[in-house]
C-alpha cells in the first residue's frame, strides 16, 4: 500500500510562501518524479510528505489514515538522502538493521532483513565495512539497502544521483526502476535533471516557484506541453520559442517548435550556422535565421555542416506548439 | 624539491629553533635532576652535599604523599566529570536556535579568560565565605546553618572553582563538533525511528568521542598541575586535606627550605604524569585516529 495525497498544502518559511495550495493524488505502486528547475519547491515538497518539515495547512494523506501531524517515523515512508546520510562510525550491516533495531526486531529476523537487502543490492561482501570505505555507488547502494529493510509504504528519494559521476548516474538510474519493479512499492523520486525524469518515471509532477505546472507521464508532457514552462523544460536540447512576426502568423503570440523537428535543407526560413555540435550520433546546430532569431537544431547522425554555412529550415506545420499570451498551449 | 642538498638546508634552517626549544626543556630537567640528588637546604647555602636516592626515599614516605597523590588524582577525575558531562549538556543547550546565542556563546566563554588566582578569590571571599558569601547568605535566607565550604569540604570545593573556569573550554569544543554533525544524519534516524535519546546515544555521542578525547587529554596536562587555587584558598588544608603533588613540592622546597626534597618530588610528579598519560593514551587514544 501507498497511497498519498495532498490536499490544499501550503508552506511559508516566515513571509516566503514556498508552497501555495497545492493538490497531489499519488496511486499505489506508481515511480512520481518531481522535476523542477532549483529553488522550485521540489525538496520542499518531498520532505513535507516525509514529516521532516510541517506542513503550514492543509492536510496530508497516506493509505488513507491523516498523517499531516503524524512524526515522521509513524508515516511508514523510508528516504534516501542527496548526501546519503549513512551514520559514519557504524558498519554497513549495523547502518542497514538501524531501523529494525530501534523497532525492536529480534536479531535473528535483523540478520536475515539484512542479509536479505545486502543480497538484493549486491552489498554481501561489504558489510563489515565502514560507510568510509566504500564508493559513492556502494554507499548509494547501503543507503537503499537501510530504507528497503523497513518494507516501507513509499519511497522517498531526494536527488540521490547528483553526487555520483555520469557513468555510475546511468547504471544506478536502472538499478533504480529494476528495483521498482521487483518491489513494486509507491516511489517518489526528487530531480532537477529532466533526462532522469524522462526515462524512470510513471508520472512527472513538474514544479516551478512551488505550483504544479503540469502532471503526466513524459511522453505526454513531451507531445501536449500545457505551458510554456513544461514545454521549454522537458526535451533536450530545449525547445525553441518563437515570437514577433513569425508566430502572429500563425495566430499565436509565442511559437515553439522542437530542434529534432527541425529539418535542413529546405523550406522557407534561411540561416547562417553560428555553431556546430559534433556528438557523432547527432549534430546539434545552433542557426541565426534573419527576422526570427537563434534556432537550436537536432540533426541526425553526421551531415558536413559546419560553422559560417547557410542553410535552409523548415518546421513541419504539424510539430509546431501554438502559445497564447499567458504562455498557455493553444 | 626534496633533493638531498635542500633536506640539508631545511635541517640547518629549523635547527636553532629545536635546539633552543630543547635546551629550554633538558636544562631546568638537568638541575632539578640533579638537585634532587643533594642535600640542599635554603637555610645552609653553599653546604651542598650528595645523597644518592635519600631525597626520594623521605618524600616517598612522608604521609603527605599519600594524601597528596589522591588529591591530585581526585581533582582531575573530578573536574574532568564536571567539565565533560556539563560541557556535553551546555553545548547541546547552546546549539538550540534562541534569540541572543551570539551574546549568550561570548557570555559562556568569560570564565575562562580569568585568572585562576583571581577566580579562586573571587569564589573564596563572594561566594564560599561563611560569613559575607552569597551561599551563606542564600542559607540564611532559608533559615540553614551557612556552610563552611572551605574548611569542611576544601577539595570539593576546589574542584567545583576549578570546573567552573574549565567548563566553557569543554563547551566550547563540544558545541563546535555539534556544529559539524550533518543534519541529514539527524533527519535519516529520524525517519528511521529513533527517538531522541537514540539519536543521542547513536549519533551525537560517537560523533563527539574525538572532541571528548581532546578535552580530556588537554585538561589532565593542565589539572594535573592546578596550584594557585589552592595556594589563595585552603592553603592546601585543613591538614593535608587539599594539598595536592605540585602543591606538595612548592611546600617542600620553599615553606621547608628543603630544595633537595622538592626536586625530588619534581621528578616524582613528572613520572606520575606520564604513568597517567600512559594509560590515557592507550584508553582513549584510538579515538583520535581516523
Amino acid at each position: 500500500m501507498g497511497n498519498i495525497t495532498l490536499s490544499a498544502v501550503t508552506k511559508t518559511f516566515g513571509d516566503v510562501n514556498v508552497i501555495p495550495p497545492l493538490d497531489l493524488q499519488i496511486n499505489d505502486g506508481e515511480f512520481v518524479v518531481f522535476v523542477g528547475p532549483s529553488g522550485c519547491g521540489k525538496s520542499t515538497l518531498l520532505r513535507l510528505i516525509a514529516g521532516l518539515e510541517d506542513i503550514s495547512s492543509g492536510k496530508i494523506t497516506i493509505d488513507g489514515r491523516d498523517a499531516t501531524d503524524a512524526a515522521p517515523a509513524e508515516r511508514r515512508l523510508a528516504m534516501v538522502f542527496q548526501s546519503y546520510a549513512l551514520y559514519p562510525h557504524m558498519s554497513v550491516r549495523k547502518n542497514i538493521a538501524f531501523p529494525l533495531k530501534m523497532a525492536k526486531m529480534s536479531q535473528a529476523e535483523q540478520d536475515k532483513k539484512v542479509e536479505n537487502a545486502a543480497r538484493i543490492l549486491n552489498l554481501t561482501n561489504y558489510l563489515d565495512r565502514r560507510p568510509g570505505q566504500l564508493s559513492g555507488g556502494q554507499r548509494q547502494r547501503v543507503a537503499i539497502g537501510r530504507a528497503i529493510v523497513r518494507e516501507p509504504a513509499a519511497f522517498l528519494f531526494d536527488e540521490p544521483l547528483s553526487n555520483l559521476d555520469a557513468a555510475l548516474r546511468v547504471t544506478m538510474r536502472q538499478e533504480i526502476s529494476e528495483l521498482h519493479q521487483s518491489l513494486k512499492t509507491t516511489m517518489i523520486y526528487v530531480t532537477h535533471d529532466q533526462v532522469e525524469a524522462m526515462t524512470m518515471a510513471d508520472k512527472i509532477v513538474v514544479l516551478n516557484a512551488g505550483n504544479i505546472e503540469q502532471v503526466g507521464s513524459p511522453l505526454e508532457l513531451y507531445h501536449k506541453p500545457r505551458n510554456l514552462f513544461v514545454a521549454g523544460f522537458i526535451g533536450s536540447p530545449k525547445m525553441n520559442f518563437i515570437t514577433g512576426a513569425e508566430a502572429a502568423k500563425h495566430g499565436c503570440t509565442t511559437l515553439g517548435v522542437r530542434p529534432e523537428h527541425v529539418e535542413v535543407g529546405h523550406g522557407d526560413w534561411e540561416g547562417v550556422i553560428g555553431l556546430a555540435e559534433h556528438l557523432g550520433s547527432d549534430t546539434f546546430l545552433k542557426v541565426q535565421v534573419a527576422g526570427i532569431g537563434d534556432l537550436t537544431v537536432r540533426v541526425p547522425g553526421e551531415r558536413g555542416l559546419h560553422h559560417g554555412q547557410t542553410v535552409r529550415l523548415h518546421a513541419p506545420a504539424d510539430k509546431l506548439y501554438r502559445f497564447d499570451a499567458s504562455g498557455m498551449a493553444m | 624539491m626534496a633533493t638531498e642538498h635542500s633536506r640539508t638546508a631545511a635541517r640547518l634552517m629549523v635547527s636553532p629553533a629545536v635546539i633552543l626549544l630543547f635546551l629550554w626543556m633538558i636544562v631546568p630537567l638537568g638541575m632539578t635532576i640533579y638537585f634532587s640528588f643533594l642535600r640542599y637546604n635554603l637555610l645552609m647555602p653553599g653546604m651542598e652535599s650528595w645523597t644518592g636516592f635519600d631525597n626520594y626515599y623521605y618524600f616517598l614516605v612522608q604521609p603527605a604523599f599519600g594524601a597528596a597523590l589522591l588529591n591530585t588524582l581526585l581533582l582531575v577525575g573530578g573536574v574532568l566529570l564536571i567539565t565533560v558531562i556539563g560541557g556535553i549538556l551546555l553545548a547541546l543547550l547552546l546549539d538550540q536556535p534562541f534569540k541572543g546565542q551570539g551574546i549568550v556563546r561570548v557570555m559562556v566563554i568569560a570564565p575562562f579568560f580569568v585568572m585562576p588566582t583571581v577566580s579562586a578569590l573571587v569564589w573564596k571571599n563572594m561566594f564560599m565565605n561563611p560569613v559575607n558569601g552569597m551561599f551563606a547568605h542564600i542559607a540564611k535566607t532559608f533559615g540553614f546553618q551557612p556552610f563552611d565550604f572551605l574548611s569542611h569540604a576544601p577539595l570539593a570545593s576546589i574542584i567545583v572553582i576549578v570546573a567552573w573556569s574549565w567548563l566553557p573550554f569543554a563547551t566550547l569544543i563540544l558545541l563546535t563538533a555539534l556544529q559539524s554533525l550533518d543534519r541529514e544524519q539527524m533527519e535519516a534516524a529520524e525517519m528511521d525511528g529513533a527517538s531522541w535519546l537514540n539519536r543521542f546515544i547513536y549519533l551525537t555521542l560517537p560523533h563527539l568521542t574525538r572532541s571528548i578525547t581532546v578535552v580530556v587529554l588537554i585538561q589532565t596536562i593542565f589539572l594535573l598541575s592546578v596550584f594557585a587555587e589552592i595556594l589563595v584558598t585552603t592553603n592546601g588544608g585543613p591538614g593535608t586535606a587539599s594539598t595536592n603533588l605540585p602543591y606538595l613540592v612548592y611546600q617542600q622546597s620553599l615553606l621547608n627550605y628543603d630544595v633537595g626534597g622538592g626536586s625530588a618530588g619534581g621528578i616524582i610528579a613528572v613520572i606520575l604524569a606520564n604513568i597517567v598519560a600512559f594509560f590515557l593514551m592507550r584508553m582513549i587514544g584510538k579515538n583520535l585516529e581516523s
